[in-house]
């Protein structure tokens, strides 16, 4: 029977009060320390946080949600999915061509499409003047290609790494798609040289820390969103699904709406994060569609633990702080320690830092 | 389980050490070597003189002067003296590799190795560059060297110069050797040159008056079916701008029209016959670049991810071994590439072996763990690659006899790499066919395969054979390497584009099926050339995908379906 | 019809368009007639090899059937046809005069009350004993509704009492995959009950299981049959003997004789193909 249970309660069940205490802590800390410490220290106090931190950790958290959706998928329904990047990108995308029509003047069109030979915008192109529609769009355009493609992947009853070699073919096939000049989206410059969104500039520090904040709050949200999944009985199918599939088939649900379900959830956050990631990169092309950056995503979250939602946030922190510390030091060995976390997590590290305990004692048990 | 990873990349390190020292030591000049090598093998012209004598040398010494009007008049004589053992001059005068010292001696220089000879003794002779003048030529000098030395080619004994002879004046006769053309079209025997002189007459005889003499070119034309003239008779077709028709006479205008309907049907079919053989050329690429895949994934169901590196190991072997031979035994050069095969082969085995012992065996459970860890290890390949020889391509010449181009019928030809790949790509199907059904090993691994248990209960070590089956399936790409080498630029990303190319053979082709994927590999190569020219090479290949992609919705066990409950969940 | 007219149909809401319906099955099964199950005529055959050879069978409802066959003689094969895991080539397969079993999906199937228990146990390894039971619990099998499902106090108790049937009570929030060999058929067993199906489809319940266990198997399995109808394939002679009414025996793909235990252990040509005489 299902029964009735106001939705406050519901939520408020997400997480014991200890769990409640450090999610609000970590949101407090992000919504109020940090623009405090950013606006109103001064650059010499100890305390202070710099402009380029803020945008570093923005983005951070914008790939953070990726591996949130990833996890998602992965780690709950054991769909390992080499087409998030793919999904990323095209938010991305959606955000950039907002972006791009705000960056030109009323009546002027971009280089990249006069070179096609127009001198109007392509159809496609039109409505994402406007910023509602591009709202909906960066929810939409992931989610449309991730339910069309799911379909006809999980109905064909596509599993395990045949899954992953295709979503990999996705992926590439978008990426050529996107690098044709002829496609209207900047080939391989992509679209960049942004200027303002709603009215505010891109390039200043204090839309950048909005941009953080905004992307903090829809980590939290997704965060709240994917533990609501996982906690419920779908998330429950979704691991036994994981598990033996056809068992759950015998027992009566359909796999096909559930795994449709959290696979188009996921590339739609995913959208929502490469959306949040453009303004504050200021760039997006096709090489973020390139099968590696699919690939690398995994490693997140293999790291920091699948089947565990905070694990994906922890993992995909680590490696991008220790990428972007090692390819800045030692650019020549950031691929040696890539591909060695590779290998050690799925040698040694099956669960993730997350499991390490487990692992730990479960041995020592032995 | 130690992590045997880091020791796979330092051994493979240390297995490319000794090539490494080579190609360092000496890397400017075996590079440079190397293509002078080739350079030398491709160019057939000779270079230099058989000795001169008589009225040939007494011209031939006047060649020695900076006044361009001088060397007109002896380009003239020669062309009136018509003497074939002038060719090397003529060709030496042509390419600038003629120059006279200041003791009035004519010299023509080796390309390849740098001597000198002298033109009127033909023996190497000891100059010091730095006293040699070049003849003065103009561009109208040289214009008209070039069907001379057309023409005294014509004279000679070997097919193949006769042969660049006519190739040359079938281009641009002059009207002054009608006369000696339709003499040497008597006397030939060899049916290419005696087709391409016909060429030649005609292409003449259509600036006859005679309108009879204009009739029979046109004949001849069309029965050689030329494509070359096409714009020739195309103008015959042609009014001028009062009205009138270019050729007045009713007759040639007819014949010119049949001949261009029979050229253009033989134009359909020699396009349609190139692109399939192109096409197949191409499927023969993703096949070689596959099968190692195939192995690996189709009977180990191991998803190796750095199946691309070991494509590029196996290239980069062929590179090292070119540059072995460069350095130490250059005159088998052009062989390079047979040493080069097996030698891909055991390295890249090698390092498949090691991947394997070091990584892949503890996680054959887990079939996602693995492609993890095989992506990791092909990062790790691909930057130590980057590491010991750079980010750039590296330059893999290919030996002379690979470099040519074949004529498979008239108007199609196909570089010899393309049609060699072609009968490689056979050579290394028929190997793992013997391998896989003639050999004991072959038996066990089928055994292996199948029933891991059954086998094991029956001796048969199912570890061992994993470790064989994988380094043999690494060995295989390695060979694909060496194919690919010839082929596109060899540099550390060289994988990177062949790997999802690769799954998809495989996967179309029906997982654990080579048969399969060779008919898949073959099939796209040749979907893809054809659908190229409609829609454009990189959109080709999206319809590809997406075609596959489809095509898996509706057969997911591939073309090729495996039988039995090997499909089956659970 | 005019465009407007189909537009209109569309637009209609108090209709449910036959491609959004779920394919729902009538919730009363006609059984009017006897059997539960028709098997007729059914042959399925894996590269010409047949493992189904025109096999028919009736289960009448509330009945309690043993299968038994030599190994490969296609009882498995049966229940993959039944369960939609297989299509079988020719022949038909009722369940009660309306649902055609050769048509449905396996969840469907599943949903319309034919619960299965495979030959090797599968459990959901990672999910607790008690969310192994609780999914398996008969109810909206909904996407939407799993989301904000709930457990209310009956059916609390409803898998406690489970719980206690299959003796394991103890282990409930322990993970499926410790546990034994024998508590995996059981908890398999406890979750074919939470289904509550009408028909119960038992593949060698008792392989692995100390001779105790299985006692306490076919005392569970006997006390099931009337309210449901249960088919046991086993080869446990002892086992089938001591719950079988009906046995039918099943030799290379089709059915070679049927009646009680007796009735079977003096037939000529079972003792010959079955019991290597
Ligand atoms: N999916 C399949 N592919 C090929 N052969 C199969 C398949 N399923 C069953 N078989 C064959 O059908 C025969 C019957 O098998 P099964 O029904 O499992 O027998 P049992 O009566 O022992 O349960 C066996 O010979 C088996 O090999
Ligand atoms: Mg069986």
């Amino acid at each position: 029977m299902l029964m009735r249970q106001p939705f406050v309660m519901r939520l408020a069940r997400l997480h014991s009060g200890f769990g409640w205490a450090v999610v609000l802590l970590l949101a407090a800390f992000a919504l109020v320390v940090v623009p405090l410490l950013n606006q109103f220290l001064t650059p010499d106090s100890a305390l202070y946080i710099p402009d380029w931190l803020v945008t570093l950790t923005g983005r951070f958290l914008c790939l953070a949600l990726v591996a949130l959706a990833l996890d998602l998928i992965w780690g709950y329904t054991g769909i390992l999915s080499l087409g998030h990047g793919a999904f990323f990108a095209l938010g991305g995308y959606v955000m950039g061509m907002h972006l791009t029509h705000n960056r030109m003047e009323a009546g002027t069109i971009p280089n990249f499409i006069q070179f096609l030979g127009r001198d109007d915008w392509p159809w496609f192109w039109v409505p994402f003047q406007s910023f509602w529609f591009t709202a909906v769009m960066v929810f939409l355009v992931p989610g449309a290609l991730a339910l069309v493609f799911g379909f006809f992947a999980f109905r064909s009853r596509v599993r395990g790494v045949y899954f992953a070699i295709i979503t990999q073919a996705l992926t590439f096939a978008s990426m050529l798609f996107f690098y044709r000049t002829e496609t209207g989206f900047g080939g391989n410059t992509g679209l960049t040289d942004f200027r303002e969104l709603l009215g505010f500039s891109v390039r200043e520090a204090d839309t950048r820390l909005v941009l953080f904040m905004l992307s903090a709050v829809a980590v939290l949200l997704s965060y709240l969103l994917c533990r609501y999944i996982v906690t419920s009985k779908l998330g429950r199918v979704l691991v036994a699904i994981r598990d033996a599939e056809s068992r759950v088939r015998f027992t009566g649900y359909n796999p096909l709406r559930y795994k449709l379900f959290v696979w188009t959830v996921s590339a739609m956050l995913c959208g929502l994060a490469g959306a949040l990631y453009v303004p504050q990169t200021g760039v997006i092309n096709p090489g973020e569609m390139a099968p590696a950056n699919s690939i690398e995503m995994a490693v997140w979250v293999a790291l920091g633990g699948r089947g565990t939602l905070v694990g994906a946030l922890v993992g995909a922190g680590t490696v991008n702080g220790l990428k972007t510390w090692i390819t800045a030091a030692y650019p020549d060995l950031w691929l040696f320690v890539l591909g060695g976390l590779f290998i050690a997590v799925t040698l040694f590290l099956p669960k993730g830092v997350m499991g390490l305990r487990e692992q730990i004692t479960g041995r020592s048990k032995q | 389980m130690r992590g045997l990873s880091w020791k796979g990349a330092i051994l493979w390190g240390l297995l490319m050490v000794p090539a490494v020292v080579v190609a360092n030591t000496d890397d400017m000049s075996a590079d440079e070597r190397a293509e002078k090598l080739a350079e030398q093998q491709k160019n057939q012209t000779q270079t230099r003189t058989e000795g001169l004598s008589g009225e040939a040398a007494s011209i031939v010494e006047r060649l020695a002067t900076d006044d361009w009007q001088a060397i007109n008049d002896v380009v003239e004589d020669l062309e009136a003296l018509a003497a074939p053992e002038t060719l090397p001059v003529l060709q030496a005068l042509s390419d600038r590799r003629l120059y006279f010292d200041e003791r009035g001696r004519v010299l023509i220089e080796d390309p390849a190795t740098g001597e000198y000879s002298d033109a009127l003794t033909g023996e190497t002779a000891e100059v010091s560059p730095e006293n040699l003048s070049q003849p003065t030529l103009t561009n109208a000098i040289r214009r008209g060297i070039r069907p001379l030395i057309g023409q005294l080619q014509l004279f000679s004994d070997d097919v193949a110069t006769r042969r660049a002879g006519a190739e040359e004046l079938a281009d641009r006769p002059r009207p002054e050797m009608l006369g000696r053309l339709q003499e040497l079209r008597a006397e030939e025997s060899n049916p290419e040159v005696l087709r391409l002189l016909n060429i030649a007459i005609a292409r003449l005889q259509l600036d006859a008056s005679d309108p009879e003499e204009r009739l029979e070119a046109v004949e001849v034309i069309a029965e050689v079916r030329s494509a070359r003239m096409k714009s020739e008779l195309e103008t015959l077709m042609e009014t001028d701008a009062q009205g009138d028709p270019v050729e007045p006479d009713a007759a040639v205008r007819e014949a010119a029209r049949d001949a261009l309907e029979v050229i253009e049907a033989r134009q359909r079919t020699a396009r349609f016959l190139g692109d399939l053989v192109y096409g197949l050329s191409m499927g023969s690429v993703l096949l070689l670049a596959a099968l190692g895949l195939a192995i690996i994934f189709g009977l180990m169901r191991v998803i190796n991810m750095a199946h691309g590196e070991l494509l590029m190991i196996g290239a980069y072997t062929t590179f090292m071994v070119q540059n072995l031979f460069a350095v130490m035994a250059p005159q088998w050069f052009s062989f390079y590439l047979l040493a080069a095969i097996p030698a891909a082969f055991v390295v890249t085995a090698l390092v498949g072996i090691l991947m394997e012992r070091g990584v892949i065996r503890f996680l054959y459970a887990r079939p996602l763990e693995t492609l993890l860890a095989t992506w990791g290890i092909s990062l790790i390949l691909m930057q130590t690659t980057r590491v010991i020889f750079g980010a750039q391509n590296v330059r893999v010449a290919s030996p002379e006899w690979f470099s040519g181009s074949v004529q498979l019928m008239q108007g199609v030809s196909l570089s010899t790499s393309r049609v060699g790949v072609i009968a490689f790509a056979f050579f290394v199907v028929a190997l793992v066919w013997f391998v896989m059904n003639r050999t004991r090993l072959g038996l066990e691994v089928r055994a292996v395969m199948q029933n891991r248990e059954m086998a094991a209960a029956l001796g048969v070590s199912a570890n061992r054979v994993d470790m064989w089956t994988f380094g043999a399936g690494a060995g295989v790409a390695g060979l694909g390497g060496v194919a690919l080498s010839q082929i596109v630029n060899v540099g550390p990303e060289l994988g990177q584009n062949y790997i999802v190319d690769s799954f998809m053979v495989v996967v179309l082709g029906g997982v654990g099926n080579i048969l399969g994927s060779v008919f898949s590999a073959l099939g796209l190569g040749v979907f893809s050339k054809f659908l190229e020219p409609v829609a454009g090479a990189v959109l080709a290949k999206i319809l590809l995908f997406v075609a596959i992609i489809v095509f898996i919705q509706w057969r997911p066990q591939g073309i090729f379906a495996l039988k039995g409950r090997a499909g089956d969940d659970d | 019809m005019s465009m407007v007219d189909t537009l209109r149909e569309l637009g209609k809401r108090d209709e449910v368009f036959p491609f959004l319906q779920q394919a729902a099955p009538s919730p009363a099964l006609d059984t009017r007639h006897g059997p539960i199950l028709y098997v007729e005529g059914v042959t399925k055959s894996f590269d010409g090899f047949r493992a189904l050879d025109d096999l028919t069978l009736y289960i009448d409802d509330g009945e309690l059937r043993c299968l038994i066959g030599p190994n490969g003689a296609g009882k498995t094969t049966l229940m993959d046809v039944l369960t939609g895991k297989t299509r079988p080539d020719t022949g038909q397969a009722w369940f009660g005069q309306r649902l055609n079993l050769l048509e449905l999906p396996e969840h469907v199937i599943a949903q319309s009350g034919i619960g299965r228990k495979f030959q090797k146990p599968t459990v959901f390894e990672q999910l607790t004993v008690f969310e192994n039971l609780e999914l398996a619990m008969h109810a909206s099998r909904g996407l939407w509704t799993s989301l904000r499902w709930r457990l209310d106090g009956e059916q609390q108790d409803r898998i406690d009492e489970v719980l206690a049937l299959i003796s394991l009570t103890e282990q409930a929030y322990a993970p499926a995959g410790v546990l034994s060999h024998g508590q995996k058929q059981w908890l398999e067993i406890g979750s074919l009950l939470m289904q509550n199906p009408r028909l119960l489809l038992v593949d060698e319940p008792v392989a692995g299981m100390t001779g105790q266990e299985t006692e306490k198997t076919a005392e569970l399995l006997t006390s099931l049959a009337g309210k449901h109808s249960v088919v046991v394939v086993e080869h446990d002679m002892d086992f089938v003997r001591s719950i079988a009414r009906t046995v039918s025996v099943l030799h290379q793909g089709s059915v070679l004789a049927e009646g009680s235990m007796d009735e079977i252990q003096s037939d000529a040509r079972v003792r010959e193909v079955y019991l290597g005489e």
